[in-house]
Protein backbone atom coordinates (compact mmCIF):
# COMPACT_ATOMS: atom_id res chain seq x y z
CA UNK A 1 0.00 0.00 0.00
CA UNK A 2 3.03 2.58 1.10
CA UNK A 3 4.45 1.35 -2.48
CA UNK A 4 1.08 2.19 -3.99
CA UNK A 5 1.27 5.96 -1.89
CA UNK A 6 4.84 6.71 -2.82
CA UNK A 7 3.57 6.25 -6.99
CA UNK A 8 0.24 8.06 -6.64
CA UNK A 9 1.45 11.12 -9.40
CA UNK A 10 2.58 8.17 -11.49
CA UNK A 11 -0.57 6.40 -11.51
CA UNK A 12 -2.29 9.64 -11.55
CA UNK A 13 -0.29 10.59 -14.08
CA UNK A 14 -1.77 7.26 -16.00
CA UNK A 15 -5.55 7.78 -15.46
CA UNK A 16 -5.27 10.98 -16.35
CA UNK A 17 -3.08 10.56 -20.01
CA UNK A 18 -5.33 7.41 -21.13
CA UNK A 19 -8.43 8.86 -19.47
CA UNK A 20 -8.39 12.17 -21.85
CA UNK A 21 -7.26 9.64 -24.33
CA UNK A 22 -10.54 7.76 -23.63
CA UNK A 23 -13.22 10.54 -23.39
CA UNK A 24 -12.09 11.63 -26.72
CA UNK A 25 -12.51 8.06 -28.08
CA UNK A 26 -15.84 8.03 -26.27
CA UNK A 27 -17.28 11.35 -27.24
CA UNK A 28 -16.61 10.16 -31.02
CA UNK A 29 -17.38 6.33 -31.10
CA UNK A 30 -19.69 5.88 -28.10
CA UNK A 31 -21.42 9.29 -27.99
CA UNK A 32 -20.49 9.98 -24.91
CA UNK A 33 -22.68 13.52 -24.77
CA UNK A 34 -23.30 16.57 -21.49
CA UNK A 35 -26.30 18.05 -22.22
CA UNK A 36 -26.71 17.11 -25.84
CA UNK A 37 -23.23 17.83 -26.58
CA UNK A 38 -20.17 15.54 -27.19
CA UNK A 39 -17.70 15.69 -24.21
CA UNK A 40 -14.73 16.32 -25.68
CA UNK A 41 -14.81 16.74 -30.05
CA UNK A 42 -11.71 16.67 -31.57
CA UNK A 43 -8.31 15.53 -30.97
CA UNK A 44 -5.02 17.03 -28.84
CA UNK A 45 -4.79 19.43 -31.89
CA UNK A 46 -7.70 20.99 -31.22
CA UNK A 47 -11.21 20.27 -29.71
CA UNK A 48 -14.55 21.76 -28.28
CA UNK A 49 -15.26 20.91 -24.74
CA UNK A 50 -19.18 20.27 -24.06
CA UNK A 51 -19.80 21.88 -27.34
CA UNK A 52 -19.09 24.92 -25.93
CA UNK A 53 -15.05 25.73 -24.90
CA UNK A 54 -12.82 25.59 -27.85
CA UNK A 55 -9.44 24.00 -27.02
CA UNK A 56 -6.17 24.04 -29.37
CA UNK A 57 -2.65 23.57 -29.51
CA UNK A 58 -1.14 27.09 -29.07
CA UNK A 59 2.30 25.53 -31.17
CA UNK A 60 0.24 24.33 -33.88
CA UNK A 61 -2.05 27.78 -34.36
CA UNK A 62 1.30 29.55 -34.19
CA UNK A 63 2.88 27.53 -36.90
CA UNK A 64 -0.13 28.51 -38.76
CA UNK A 65 0.47 31.85 -37.99
CA UNK A 66 3.91 31.70 -39.78
CA UNK A 67 2.48 30.40 -42.39
CA UNK A 68 0.72 33.68 -42.98
CA UNK A 69 -2.45 32.21 -42.61
CA UNK A 70 -5.05 33.43 -40.13
CA UNK A 71 -6.77 30.71 -38.51
CA UNK A 72 -10.55 30.91 -37.24
CA UNK A 73 -11.77 32.86 -33.97
CA UNK A 74 -12.10 29.24 -32.69
CA UNK A 75 -8.52 28.15 -32.58
CA UNK A 76 -7.06 31.53 -31.34
CA UNK A 77 -9.15 31.69 -28.79
CA UNK A 78 -8.67 27.56 -27.79
CA UNK A 79 -5.10 28.80 -27.83
CA UNK A 80 -5.16 31.45 -25.32
CA UNK A 81 -7.29 28.78 -23.30
CA UNK A 82 -4.89 26.26 -23.61
CA UNK A 83 -1.75 28.70 -22.72
CA UNK A 84 -3.67 30.15 -19.61
CA UNK A 85 -4.32 27.17 -18.26
CA UNK A 86 -0.58 25.69 -18.95
CA UNK A 87 0.45 28.82 -18.09
CA UNK A 88 -0.85 28.54 -14.37
CA UNK A 89 -0.14 25.01 -14.22
CA UNK A 90 3.15 25.11 -15.46
CA UNK A 91 3.91 24.66 -19.17
CA UNK A 92 5.22 20.85 -19.20
CA UNK A 93 2.29 19.63 -17.17
CA UNK A 94 1.20 18.65 -21.20
CA UNK A 95 4.14 16.32 -21.68
CA UNK A 96 4.19 14.59 -18.22
CA UNK A 97 0.28 14.88 -17.67
CA UNK A 98 -1.61 14.49 -21.06
CA UNK A 99 0.79 13.61 -24.25
CA UNK A 100 0.49 10.38 -25.34
CA UNK A 101 4.34 9.71 -25.80
CA UNK A 102 5.18 10.01 -22.23
CA UNK A 103 3.75 6.73 -21.52
CA UNK A 104 6.27 5.46 -24.38
CA UNK A 105 9.45 7.39 -23.50
CA UNK A 106 8.93 6.33 -20.10
CA UNK A 107 8.31 2.83 -20.50
CA UNK A 108 11.93 3.49 -23.10
CA UNK A 109 13.52 5.23 -20.14
CA UNK A 110 12.14 2.30 -17.76
CA UNK A 111 14.30 -0.47 -19.93
CA UNK A 112 16.91 1.04 -20.31
CA UNK A 113 17.45 1.29 -16.65
CA UNK A 114 16.57 -1.97 -15.94
CA UNK A 115 19.12 -2.88 -18.75
CA UNK A 116 21.85 -0.46 -17.37
CA UNK A 117 22.11 1.11 -20.76
CA UNK A 118 24.44 4.01 -21.01
CA UNK A 119 23.80 6.65 -23.33
CA UNK A 120 24.65 5.77 -27.01
CA UNK A 121 24.66 9.56 -28.04
CA UNK A 122 24.19 12.51 -25.70
CA UNK A 123 21.76 15.63 -27.55
CA UNK A 124 22.51 19.02 -25.81
CA UNK A 125 18.99 19.36 -23.95
CA UNK A 126 18.94 22.84 -26.01
CA UNK A 127 18.81 21.28 -29.18
CA UNK A 128 15.50 21.90 -28.79
CA UNK A 129 14.71 25.25 -28.53
CA UNK A 130 16.74 25.05 -31.60
CA UNK A 131 14.30 22.42 -33.29
CA UNK A 132 11.41 24.75 -32.05
CA UNK A 133 12.93 27.92 -33.88
CA UNK A 134 13.22 25.38 -36.90
CA UNK A 135 9.74 24.79 -36.71
CA UNK A 136 8.46 28.35 -37.39
CA UNK A 137 11.03 29.32 -39.84
CA UNK A 138 10.36 26.19 -41.91
CA UNK A 139 6.47 27.12 -41.10
CA UNK A 140 7.30 30.48 -42.70
CA UNK A 141 9.63 29.03 -45.46
CA UNK A 142 7.32 26.09 -46.75
CA UNK A 143 4.08 27.63 -46.18
CA UNK A 144 2.74 24.36 -43.79
CA UNK A 145 2.75 24.25 -40.39
CA UNK A 146 5.84 22.10 -40.36
CA UNK A 147 5.87 20.06 -36.96
CA UNK A 148 2.42 19.38 -37.59
CA UNK A 149 3.06 17.58 -40.82
CA UNK A 150 5.62 15.19 -38.64
CA UNK A 151 4.71 15.10 -35.32
CA UNK A 152 4.72 11.83 -33.84
CA UNK A 153 2.15 13.22 -31.37
CA UNK A 154 -0.19 13.18 -33.81
CA UNK A 155 0.31 10.48 -35.19
CA UNK A 156 -0.30 8.77 -32.19
CA UNK A 157 -3.22 10.45 -30.67
CA UNK A 158 -4.96 10.38 -33.89
CA UNK A 159 -4.73 6.84 -34.56
CA UNK A 160 -5.87 6.10 -30.94
CA UNK A 161 -9.08 8.69 -31.29
CA UNK A 162 -10.01 8.11 -34.92
CA UNK A 163 -9.81 4.46 -34.09
CA UNK A 164 -7.76 3.41 -37.20
CA UNK A 165 -3.92 3.35 -39.06
CA UNK A 166 -0.46 2.54 -38.33
CA UNK A 167 0.10 5.99 -36.28
CA UNK A 168 1.84 3.56 -33.81
CA UNK A 169 4.53 3.90 -36.19
CA UNK A 170 5.32 7.41 -34.80
CA UNK A 171 5.60 5.87 -30.97
CA UNK A 172 7.61 2.93 -32.47
CA UNK A 173 10.22 5.37 -33.42
CA UNK A 174 10.24 7.42 -30.38
CA UNK A 175 10.91 4.20 -28.12
CA UNK A 176 13.50 2.85 -30.50
CA UNK A 177 15.06 6.16 -30.16
CA UNK A 178 14.79 6.78 -26.69
CA UNK A 179 16.06 2.91 -26.00
CA UNK A 180 18.67 2.64 -28.08
CA UNK A 181 20.10 6.02 -29.20
CA UNK A 182 19.35 8.65 -26.37
CA UNK A 183 18.13 8.93 -23.11
CA UNK A 184 15.19 10.99 -22.92
CA UNK A 185 16.36 11.79 -26.21
CA UNK A 186 12.76 12.81 -27.38
CA UNK A 187 11.26 14.61 -24.79
CA UNK A 188 14.20 15.69 -23.43
CA UNK A 189 16.03 16.94 -26.32
CA UNK A 190 14.24 17.07 -29.65
CA UNK A 191 10.76 17.87 -28.82
CA UNK A 192 9.76 21.37 -30.15
CA UNK A 193 6.37 21.33 -28.60
CA UNK A 194 7.80 20.21 -25.24
CA UNK A 195 10.36 23.13 -25.65
CA UNK A 196 7.68 25.30 -26.12
CA UNK A 197 5.63 24.18 -22.94
CA UNK A 198 9.01 24.37 -21.61
CA UNK A 199 8.68 28.95 -22.27
CA UNK A 200 5.39 28.88 -21.11
CA UNK A 201 6.36 27.14 -17.73
CA UNK A 202 8.72 29.73 -16.77
CA UNK A 203 5.20 31.64 -15.58
CA UNK A 204 3.80 28.76 -13.44
CA UNK A 205 2.44 29.04 -10.93
CA UNK A 206 2.23 24.83 -9.48
CA UNK A 207 5.79 24.50 -8.55
CA UNK A 208 7.95 22.01 -6.67
CA UNK A 209 9.07 23.89 -3.93
CA UNK A 210 12.52 22.98 -2.56
CA UNK A 211 13.71 22.94 1.68
CA UNK A 212 17.38 23.30 0.94
CA UNK A 213 17.62 22.92 5.06
CA UNK A 214 16.50 19.49 5.47
CA UNK A 215 17.84 18.51 1.93
CA UNK A 216 20.47 16.40 2.48
CA UNK A 217 22.08 16.15 -0.98
CA UNK A 218 21.34 12.17 -1.55
CA UNK A 219 20.46 12.45 -5.06
CA UNK A 220 17.72 9.65 -5.10
CA UNK A 221 15.31 12.74 -6.88
CA UNK A 222 17.99 13.03 -9.67
CA UNK A 223 18.06 9.47 -10.21
CA UNK A 224 13.95 9.57 -10.83
CA UNK A 225 13.89 12.90 -12.67
CA UNK A 226 13.82 12.79 -16.56
CA UNK A 227 14.71 16.47 -16.92
CA UNK A 228 17.38 16.21 -13.77
CA UNK A 229 19.61 19.52 -14.42
CA UNK A 230 15.69 21.42 -13.42
CA UNK A 231 16.88 20.08 -9.73
CA UNK A 232 19.74 22.70 -9.63
CA UNK A 233 20.11 22.44 -5.58
CA UNK A 234 21.86 26.34 -6.34
CA UNK A 235 19.49 27.58 -8.28
CA UNK A 236 16.21 25.82 -6.49
CA UNK A 237 17.36 26.49 -3.11
CA UNK A 238 17.79 29.91 -3.29
CA UNK A 239 14.01 30.68 -4.82
CA UNK A 240 12.72 28.14 -2.33
CA UNK A 241 11.02 26.17 -5.71
CA UNK A 242 12.33 24.92 -9.03
CA UNK A 243 13.02 27.74 -11.17
CA UNK A 244 13.25 26.14 -14.48
CA UNK A 245 10.22 25.73 -17.48
CA UNK A 246 11.39 22.12 -18.55
CA UNK A 247 10.44 20.76 -15.30
CA UNK A 248 7.45 19.14 -16.16
CA UNK A 249 5.11 18.57 -12.92
CA UNK A 250 5.30 14.90 -12.75
CA UNK A 251 5.78 14.24 -8.87
CA UNK A 252 8.35 11.68 -9.66
CA UNK A 253 10.73 13.54 -6.83
CA UNK A 254 8.05 14.33 -4.16
CA UNK A 255 7.22 11.44 -2.90
CA UNK A 256 10.51 9.77 -2.71
CA UNK A 257 12.64 12.70 -0.85
CA UNK A 258 13.50 10.57 1.70
CA UNK A 259 13.54 14.13 4.14
CA UNK A 260 10.47 15.44 2.48
CA UNK A 261 12.21 18.43 1.42
CA UNK A 262 10.29 18.76 -2.37
CA UNK A 263 6.74 18.80 -2.87
CA UNK A 264 4.33 20.93 -4.90
CA UNK A 265 3.05 24.29 -4.00
CA UNK A 266 1.51 27.49 -5.30
CA UNK A 267 4.20 29.54 -6.36
CA UNK A 268 3.21 33.07 -4.59
CA UNK A 269 2.77 30.79 -1.41
CA UNK A 270 6.43 29.32 -1.45
CA UNK A 271 8.39 32.03 1.05
CA UNK A 272 11.44 32.88 -0.55
CA UNK A 273 14.36 31.39 1.80
CA UNK A 274 16.88 34.22 3.38
CA UNK A 275 19.74 35.09 1.44
CA UNK A 276 22.58 33.76 4.29
CA UNK A 277 20.93 30.84 4.17
CA UNK A 278 23.49 27.76 5.15
CA UNK A 279 22.94 24.96 2.95
CA UNK A 280 24.35 21.92 4.37
CA UNK A 281 27.10 19.81 2.52
CA UNK A 282 26.45 17.17 0.26
CA UNK A 283 26.31 14.34 2.61
CA UNK A 284 25.63 10.24 0.93
CA UNK A 285 22.47 8.81 1.93
CA UNK A 286 23.32 5.59 3.24
CA UNK B 1 44.28 37.24 -23.47
CA UNK B 2 44.85 33.42 -25.06
CA UNK B 3 42.48 31.54 -23.43
CA UNK B 4 39.69 34.47 -24.39
CA UNK B 5 40.71 34.21 -27.95
CA UNK B 6 40.56 30.50 -27.81
CA UNK B 7 37.04 30.68 -26.41
CA UNK B 8 35.65 33.01 -29.08
CA UNK B 9 37.30 30.45 -31.41
CA UNK B 10 35.40 27.96 -29.73
CA UNK B 11 32.49 30.00 -29.97
CA UNK B 12 32.31 30.62 -33.64
CA UNK B 13 33.28 27.12 -34.31
CA UNK B 14 30.11 25.78 -32.00
CA UNK B 15 28.07 28.01 -33.92
CA UNK B 16 28.94 27.15 -37.00
CA UNK B 17 28.39 23.85 -36.14
CA UNK B 18 25.09 23.97 -34.83
CA UNK B 19 23.97 26.53 -37.82
CA UNK B 20 25.16 23.29 -39.80
CA UNK B 21 23.69 21.06 -38.18
CA UNK B 22 20.53 22.91 -38.22
CA UNK B 23 20.52 24.13 -42.04
CA UNK B 24 20.75 20.22 -43.03
CA UNK B 25 18.05 18.95 -40.50
CA UNK B 26 15.83 21.81 -41.48
CA UNK B 27 16.44 20.85 -45.28
CA UNK B 28 15.39 16.90 -44.58
CA UNK B 29 12.57 17.87 -42.83
CA UNK B 30 11.34 20.75 -45.08
CA UNK B 31 11.58 18.14 -47.87
CA UNK B 32 9.73 15.52 -45.85
CA UNK B 33 6.81 18.26 -45.19
CA UNK B 34 6.72 18.70 -48.82
CA UNK B 35 6.85 15.61 -49.80
CA UNK B 36 3.98 14.83 -47.07
CA UNK B 37 1.63 17.46 -48.37
CA UNK B 38 2.12 16.83 -51.90
CA UNK B 39 1.55 13.38 -51.71
CA UNK B 40 -1.63 13.67 -53.83
CA UNK B 41 -3.23 15.35 -56.02
CA UNK B 42 -6.48 13.42 -55.58
CA UNK B 43 -7.55 14.06 -52.41
CA UNK B 44 -11.33 15.23 -52.01
CA UNK B 45 -11.91 17.71 -49.13
CA UNK B 46 -15.33 18.56 -47.38
CA UNK B 47 -17.62 20.63 -48.53
CA UNK B 48 -16.45 24.05 -47.90
CA UNK B 49 -12.99 23.53 -48.04
CA UNK B 50 -10.61 26.52 -49.14
CA UNK B 51 -8.39 26.05 -51.70
CA UNK B 52 -6.12 23.47 -51.43
CA UNK B 53 -2.14 25.22 -50.79
CA UNK B 54 -4.71 27.46 -48.05
CA UNK B 55 -6.23 24.17 -46.94
CA UNK B 56 -2.70 22.20 -46.42
CA UNK B 57 -1.94 25.78 -44.45
CA UNK B 58 -4.75 26.55 -42.14
CA UNK B 59 -6.61 22.93 -41.07
CA UNK B 60 -5.14 22.24 -37.72
CA UNK B 61 -5.96 18.17 -38.44
CA UNK B 62 -8.14 17.98 -35.40
CA UNK B 63 -11.13 15.62 -37.18
CA UNK B 64 -13.97 17.31 -35.69
CA UNK B 65 -15.24 17.74 -38.87
CA UNK B 66 -14.91 13.81 -39.17
CA UNK B 67 -16.84 13.50 -35.96
CA UNK B 68 -19.83 15.57 -36.66
CA UNK B 69 -20.21 13.87 -40.16
CA UNK B 70 -23.45 11.87 -39.70
CA UNK B 71 -22.87 9.19 -42.45
CA UNK B 72 -18.85 9.24 -41.83
CA UNK B 73 -18.47 9.82 -45.59
CA UNK B 74 -15.08 11.89 -43.69
CA UNK B 75 -11.64 10.25 -42.86
CA UNK B 76 -8.76 11.85 -40.94
CA UNK B 77 -5.91 10.61 -43.06
CA UNK B 78 -3.02 8.44 -40.97
CA UNK B 79 0.40 7.56 -42.05
CA UNK B 80 -0.80 5.05 -44.30
CA UNK B 81 -3.78 6.87 -46.26
CA UNK B 82 -2.86 7.82 -49.91
CA UNK B 83 -3.96 11.63 -48.85
CA UNK B 84 -1.81 14.12 -46.96
CA UNK B 85 -1.50 12.84 -43.35
CA UNK B 86 -4.26 14.20 -40.66
CA UNK B 87 -6.57 15.78 -43.53
CA UNK B 88 -9.52 15.08 -43.81
CA UNK B 89 -11.01 13.49 -47.01
CA UNK B 90 -12.84 11.74 -48.57
CA UNK B 91 -13.91 8.24 -51.07
CA UNK B 92 -16.83 8.41 -52.70
CA UNK B 93 -16.77 4.98 -53.75
CA UNK B 94 -17.47 3.66 -50.48
CA UNK B 95 -19.29 6.75 -48.99
CA UNK B 96 -20.00 9.50 -50.28
CA UNK B 97 -21.13 13.08 -49.54
CA UNK B 98 -24.84 13.09 -48.66
CA UNK B 99 -24.83 17.30 -48.41
CA UNK B 100 -26.56 18.40 -45.49
CA UNK B 101 -28.19 21.48 -45.66
CA UNK B 102 -26.91 22.38 -42.47
CA UNK B 103 -23.17 21.33 -43.48
CA UNK B 104 -22.03 19.85 -40.04
CA UNK B 105 -18.74 19.68 -40.68
CA UNK B 106 -18.14 22.91 -41.58
CA UNK B 107 -19.91 24.29 -38.77
CA UNK B 108 -17.42 22.04 -36.53
CA UNK B 109 -14.29 23.50 -38.36
CA UNK B 110 -12.60 25.26 -35.96
CA UNK B 111 -9.83 26.52 -37.71
CA UNK B 112 -11.54 28.54 -41.10
CA UNK B 113 -10.08 25.44 -43.28
CA UNK B 114 -13.55 24.98 -44.31
CA UNK B 115 -15.00 28.07 -45.25
CA UNK B 116 -17.76 29.29 -42.36
CA UNK B 117 -19.33 31.45 -45.48
CA UNK B 118 -20.48 28.85 -47.44
CA UNK B 119 -23.95 29.86 -47.23
CA UNK B 120 -25.73 26.42 -49.71
CA UNK B 121 -24.09 23.65 -49.47
CA UNK B 122 -24.74 23.12 -53.29
CA UNK B 123 -22.60 26.04 -54.12
CA UNK B 124 -19.73 23.99 -52.65
CA UNK B 125 -16.71 22.60 -54.72
CA UNK B 126 -15.67 19.39 -53.39
CA UNK B 127 -14.47 18.73 -57.02
CA UNK B 128 -15.97 17.92 -60.30
CA UNK B 129 -17.84 14.13 -61.75
CA UNK B 130 -16.12 13.52 -64.73
CA UNK B 131 -17.44 10.85 -67.18
CA UNK B 132 -13.83 9.39 -68.10
CA UNK B 133 -14.56 5.77 -69.66
CA UNK B 134 -16.65 6.37 -72.54
CA UNK B 135 -15.92 2.98 -73.97
CA UNK B 136 -17.30 1.43 -70.83
CA UNK B 137 -20.33 3.83 -69.46
CA UNK B 138 -23.62 2.05 -70.04
CA UNK B 139 -25.16 5.25 -71.51
CA UNK B 140 -22.49 5.35 -74.16
CA UNK B 141 -22.94 1.63 -75.09
CA UNK B 142 -26.60 2.09 -75.77
CA UNK B 143 -28.34 1.33 -72.46
CA UNK B 144 -30.61 3.56 -70.31
CA UNK B 145 -28.64 3.35 -67.40
CA UNK B 146 -28.59 6.89 -66.27
CA UNK B 147 -28.49 6.01 -63.24
CA UNK B 148 -25.76 8.49 -62.07
CA UNK B 149 -28.42 11.42 -63.41
CA UNK B 150 -31.27 10.09 -61.50
CA UNK B 151 -29.80 9.83 -58.40
CA UNK B 152 -27.54 13.20 -58.94
CA UNK B 153 -28.49 15.10 -55.59
CA UNK B 154 -28.58 18.02 -57.57
CA UNK B 155 -31.22 17.16 -60.32
CA UNK B 156 -30.76 17.74 -63.36
CA UNK B 157 -28.34 20.48 -63.37
CA UNK B 158 -25.38 18.96 -62.40
CA UNK B 159 -26.04 15.94 -64.45
CA UNK B 160 -28.13 15.91 -67.46
CA UNK B 161 -29.17 13.47 -70.38
CA UNK B 162 -28.55 14.69 -73.87
CA UNK B 163 -29.67 12.20 -76.54
CA UNK B 164 -27.50 11.86 -79.76
CA UNK B 165 -29.47 10.34 -82.82
CA UNK B 166 -27.60 7.56 -84.53
CA UNK B 167 -30.00 7.13 -87.54
CA UNK B 168 -32.06 4.48 -88.83
CA UNK B 169 -33.16 1.12 -87.01
CA UNK B 170 -30.83 1.98 -84.09
CA UNK B 171 -32.45 3.87 -81.06
CA UNK B 172 -30.78 7.22 -80.08
CA UNK B 173 -27.85 7.34 -77.32
CA UNK B 174 -28.98 9.08 -74.04
CA UNK B 175 -25.59 10.21 -72.27
CA UNK B 176 -25.31 11.72 -69.50
CA UNK B 177 -23.41 15.56 -69.45
CA UNK B 178 -22.11 17.07 -66.15
CA UNK B 179 -22.36 20.66 -65.94
CA UNK B 180 -19.52 22.31 -63.74
CA UNK B 181 -21.30 25.55 -62.82
CA UNK B 182 -23.93 22.94 -60.96
CA UNK B 183 -21.84 20.08 -59.38
CA UNK B 184 -20.70 19.77 -56.39
CA UNK B 185 -18.57 16.79 -56.26
CA UNK B 186 -20.55 14.86 -53.80
CA UNK B 187 -19.65 11.78 -55.72
CA UNK B 188 -23.32 10.03 -55.68
CA UNK B 189 -22.56 9.59 -59.19
CA UNK B 190 -19.42 7.71 -58.69
CA UNK B 191 -20.85 5.95 -55.97
CA UNK B 192 -24.25 4.53 -57.38
CA UNK B 193 -22.25 3.51 -60.72
CA UNK B 194 -23.17 0.12 -61.71
CA UNK B 195 -19.96 -1.03 -63.44
CA UNK B 196 -17.63 -3.10 -60.86
CA UNK B 197 -15.26 0.34 -61.18
CA UNK B 198 -16.67 3.52 -62.26
CA UNK B 199 -17.23 5.24 -65.23
CA UNK B 200 -18.17 8.39 -63.62
CA UNK B 201 -15.39 9.61 -60.94
CA UNK B 202 -15.03 12.44 -59.17
CA UNK B 203 -11.86 14.71 -59.43
CA UNK B 204 -10.35 17.16 -57.53
CA UNK B 205 -11.62 20.77 -59.92
CA UNK B 206 -7.68 21.96 -60.62
CA UNK B 207 -7.26 18.71 -61.92
CA UNK B 208 -10.61 18.03 -63.66
CA UNK B 209 -11.00 21.38 -65.43
CA UNK B 210 -9.07 23.38 -68.37
CA UNK B 211 -8.21 27.17 -67.41
CA UNK B 212 -9.58 28.94 -70.68
CA UNK B 213 -7.12 31.83 -71.57
CA UNK B 214 -8.42 35.45 -70.88
CA UNK B 215 -8.06 36.48 -73.98
CA UNK B 216 -9.78 34.51 -76.19
CA UNK B 217 -12.97 36.40 -77.30
CA UNK B 218 -15.59 34.15 -78.98
CA UNK B 219 -17.35 36.28 -81.35
CA UNK B 220 -20.30 34.16 -81.70
CA UNK B 221 -21.05 34.02 -77.82
CA UNK B 222 -20.01 37.52 -77.11
CA UNK B 223 -22.31 40.16 -75.39
CA UNK B 224 -20.44 42.90 -76.81
CA UNK B 225 -22.30 44.51 -79.70
CA UNK B 226 -20.52 44.56 -82.81
CA UNK B 227 -20.38 48.27 -83.91
CA UNK B 228 -19.05 50.42 -86.42
CA UNK B 229 -17.36 52.42 -84.61
CA UNK B 230 -13.30 51.74 -85.12
CA UNK B 231 -10.19 53.69 -85.59
CA UNK B 232 -8.69 53.95 -89.11
CA UNK B 233 -5.00 52.35 -89.06
CA UNK B 234 -2.13 54.99 -88.76
CA UNK B 235 -1.16 56.36 -92.82
CA UNK B 236 2.02 54.77 -93.87
CA UNK B 237 4.66 57.44 -93.54
CA UNK B 238 4.94 59.65 -97.10
CA UNK B 239 8.74 57.92 -99.14
CA UNK B 240 11.04 60.72 -99.92
CA UNK B 241 12.29 60.89 -103.28
CA UNK B 242 16.04 60.07 -101.88
CA UNK B 243 14.32 56.84 -101.13
CA UNK B 244 12.92 56.15 -104.48
CA UNK B 245 16.03 57.09 -106.33
CA UNK B 246 18.17 54.64 -104.34
CA UNK B 247 15.72 52.09 -104.89
CA UNK B 248 15.57 52.64 -108.67
CA UNK B 249 19.47 52.95 -108.81
CA UNK B 250 19.46 49.40 -107.63
CA UNK B 251 17.68 48.11 -109.89
CA UNK B 252 18.80 49.74 -112.72
CA UNK B 253 22.72 48.58 -111.35
CA UNK B 254 24.55 45.98 -113.80
CA UNK B 255 24.29 42.63 -112.55
CA UNK B 256 28.05 41.78 -111.66
CA UNK B 257 29.40 38.62 -113.27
Amino acid sequence: MTGLWSRRYLVLRRVTQLGILLVFFGSLHWGWKVAGSPVLRGDLSASTLVGLVPLADPLAALQILATRHVPDSSVLLGALVVVLFYGVVGGRVFCSWVCPINPVADLAAWMRRKLGWKGTLRLDRRVRDWVLGLTLVLSAWTGLAAFEWISPIGMVHRSVIFGMGVGWIGAAAIFLFDLLVDRQGWCGHLCPLGAFYGLLGRAAQIRVAFDATTCTRCGDCLAVCPEPHVLNFEHAGAAGLVVSGDCTNCGRCTPICPEGSLGFAWRARVRRPPTDLQIPRARRAS
Amino acid sequence: MDAKQHSRREFFARTARGAGAAALGGAVWAYLVHGQAHATPFALRPPGAIPESDFLSTCIKCGQCVADCPYDTLRLADVAAPVPIGTPYFEPREVPCYMCPDVPCVRACPSGALDPGLANVEASEMGLAVLLDRENCLSYRGLRCEICHRECPVQDRAITIENHPRGLSRHALFVPIVHSDACTGCGVCENVCPLPEPAIKVLPRELAQARPAEHYDFGWQTETPITQEYEPAPAAPEASSEDLDAGLDYLNEEIPR
